[in-house]
């Protein structure tokens, strides 16, 4: 029977691959000479039955730790017809060596590349003509957790066992450190990555971007600077949306519906419409913002805003990760839940998603740009926005502080500080344009169903007596104290569902769409309760699909009910607390 | 001089000799090439007792200072030359 070692570095999704290959159901058998158990399945490859044998991750051929020491000398005793060889393709810097010392002594080599989704998306581009030459060895992307490229590897597996097996030699045996020049050549020679600034400039950034007292600071005038430039470049873009959406609707829209029933032109002019198209004015704003996100975060600037709080974060029982968790909640609160999976202490991994839904999102940033623009002047509304990106943070951070106790954790972290990367046009406007594209998707589906239920509500039984108001006065007892009037409490009230809905259901609920409603909320509001809202709506649950991605990703209802409540209680004390002490104050 | 890593002082170049961590995060530590025989160097200190920022080979990660004062490094003295870079595993 052929036989064929799976050697790669620990975290390699050598397993993965493993059990792709296999079919998943590995035998675990005792080798002889070996006190361990390696898992080994027969597979049926291009005719021939092959022994597929699942080694210990190794960093190379000399390590001296024990499952090393297991790998090096079942390599070293057995007889192998080919080395199937897989390497991290984010991080080949650091795992080509491994390749050159396992073809000085003289194996077979198939090289699988995997994770190349995750390399693609990095912008790594790899040759692996060039890496096949050098290592005189068939050389193959992968990506075991999505499956491809695996069937392509199992044939050209069944096609490279026809010599017959041979033991590696390890008199020849080099240690790691005499390939590392090889390997920086080959990696310079075989893989292009976006131009990175050099040592020099990088350390020379950090030493600004790091430094104990400019670091904060900087990092605060950064954002600032981001959202200035969203303005700046949004808002012209904003309002030529707006004129192209309002001319369609003066010149095609109303003269289509005129000949319909009253009711139904009005569903369909000053419900569908009008909710719809207010929310879709923010899809240049959205756009701008993601692309300018994408930049910091291809940068390498997020790994430094974590080693720069994590002495904070330390102290609210977190760590620098769960900052960037945090940002990149900024985006979407669903993904940055997903992403809490790097955290390995489930009670430290709790903690992180308990602050997460705190993170002001795109859909609450839309909600937030709207009420900063129609309640303060063009100079202020920035800094309005930075505000409430600040209490978004501070109330993230208390709430671990107050909940830390419940969830001790004392998980170590380690995290690669990457040398600054310069931006990727495509791969900027690619993150913009998918942000924008789903925020889109979701204005299509939800927001219309959510526009065409407040406006019933609001017209039904007749707009004088409507069940919204109803609703409206059975919660004014609870929201007038923190300055939330009724027509304000219904769209809260669809918040629930989706922040998306809260504007589009504004513009219902007022019969005003863009800049009318802007004009009627400037007249009804006044900056103090305005803000209250903002701040109500910045914290309370952010949508249901948070809810259900903390329930799936916390296994736990009552922690999913835990932190619904929490935010809600929150939300309210801090609305009061704002509203009436402004007011006190004399605002 | 033998020592840990936390008591390291900045750009001063020192050799591994043992880590001293978890198994996980030795494992990590690893990945990121910090493992005995390598050369260490602590770039800076994060601010409010955060973490330090090391760099190994052509990699730089954080550590934060509790997991850094299990791992013991070798620093020459001043009287005799650094390590070279790049030397032999044991």
């Amino acid at each position: 029977m052929k036989r064929v070692a799976l050697v790669g570095m620990p975290n390699t999704g050598k397993s993965t691959l493993f059990n792709r290959i296999t079919g998943g159901n590995a035998r675990v058998a005792n080798w002889p000479g070996l006190t361990v158990e390696l898992a080994s399945h027969r597979v049926l490859l291009g005719g021939s039955m092959v022994q597929l044998v699942d080694l210990p991750g190794i960093y190379d051929l000399t390590g001296g730790a024990e499952d090393e020491q297991v790998a090096q000398r079942f390599l070293a005793d057995t007889d192998l017809d080919a080395v199937l060889l897989v390497l991290n393709a984010t991080q080949l810097d650091r795992q080509l060596a491994l390749a050159l010392q396992l073809k000085s002594v003289g194996a077979r080599l198939i090289v699988a590349l995997n994770m190349a989704d995750e390399a693609k998306r990095g912008g790594f581009d790899i040759d692996t003509d060039a890496l096949s030459e050098t290592l005189g060895s068939p050389v193959l992307k992968i990506s075991a957790k999505y499956g491809h490229g695996v069937d392509g590897l199992k044939a050209l597996l069944a096609t490279s066992l026809n010599q017959t097996a041979a033991r590696l030699d390890f008199a020849r045996l080099r240690p790691a450190e005499a390939s590392r020049d090889a390997e920086a050549a080959l990696y310079a020679q075989a893989v292009r990555r976006p131009p990175t600034l050099s040592p020099g400039p990088t350390q020379k950034l950090d030493g600004w971007l790091l430094h104990p007292l400019a670091g904060l600071p900087l990092f605060v005038l950064m954002m600032a600077l981001l959202f200035q430039l969203t303005y700046a470049i949004g808002t012209p873009l904003q309002d030529g949306a707006e004129a192209l959406l309002g001319s369609v609707k003066d010149a095609w829209l109303v003269p289509l519906t005129s000949g319909l029933p009253e009711f139904l032109s009005g569903l369909i002019v000053s419900g569908v419409w009008d909710g719809v198209t207010t929310v879709l004015t923010f899809a240049p704003l959205i756009f701008v913002f993601f692309c300018l996100m994408a930049v910091i975060e291809d940068s390498g600037y997020f790994a430094r805003a974590a080693f720069m709080m994590d002495g904070i974060m330390a102290r609210v029982g977190l760590d620098g990760r769960g900052f960037v968790m945090l940002m990149m909640g900024f985006g979407c609160n669903v993904p940055a839940l997903m992403g809490t999976r790097v955290i390995r202490d489930h009670k430290a991994r709790l903690l992180t998603m308990l602050t997460i839904p705190f993170s002001l999102c795109s859909a609450r940033l839309q909600i937030f740009l709207f009420f900063a623009g129609a309640l303060f002047g063009p100079r202020q509304a920035p800094w309005v926005l930075l505000s409430l990106y600040f209490a978004s943070i501070f109330i993230a951070l208390g709430t671990a502080l107050l909940f830390r106790k419940y969830f001790p954790s004392r998980e170590p972290f380690a995290l690669e500080l990457p040398p600054y990367r310069l931006p990727v046009m495509k791969h900027v406007v690619f993150r913009g344009w998918n942000e924008c594209k789903s925020f889109l998707k979701l204005a299509t589906t939800m927001i219309v169903i959510g526009v065409v239920a407040v406006w019933l509500l609001t017209n039904y039984p007749n707009p004088q007596h409507s069940y919204a108001e109803v609703i409206a006065n059975f919660f004014q007892p609870l929201l007038s104290p923190i300055g939330i009037q009724a027509e304000l409490s219904i769209a809260l009230l669809f918040g629930f569902v989706a922040k998306e809905v809260v504007l589009g259901a504004l513009a219902v609920i007022a019969g005003a769409d863009g800049a009318q409603l802007a004009t009627h909320l400037a007249q009804t509001l006044d900056p103090v309760s305005a803000y209250s809202f903002m701040l109500f709506a910045l914290t309370y649950v952010p949508c249901v699909a948070t809810i259900a991605a903390m329930k799936k990703e916390s296994k736990s209802t009552g922690f999913t009910a835990f932190s619904v409540v929490w935010s809600l209680v929150l939300a309210w004390m801090l609305s009061f607390v704002f509203y009436q002490g402004a007011r006190a104050l004399g605002f | 001089m033998i020592l840990n890593l936390a008591e390291l002082q900045t750009q001063q170049p020192a050799r591994v000799q043992a880590v001293g961590t978890s198994a996980e995060l030795t494992q990590r530590l690893a990945a990121l090439g910090l493992r005995p025989g390598r050369d260490v160097e602590v770039i800076r200190r994060g601010w409010l007792g955060g973490p330090l920022q090391l760099k190994v080979g052509g990699t730089e990660f954080m550590l934060r200072r509790a997991e850094a004062a299990l791992i013991r490094v070798v620093a020459p003295s001043a009287e005799i030359a650094p390590a070279r870079a790049g030397g032999v595993t044991a």
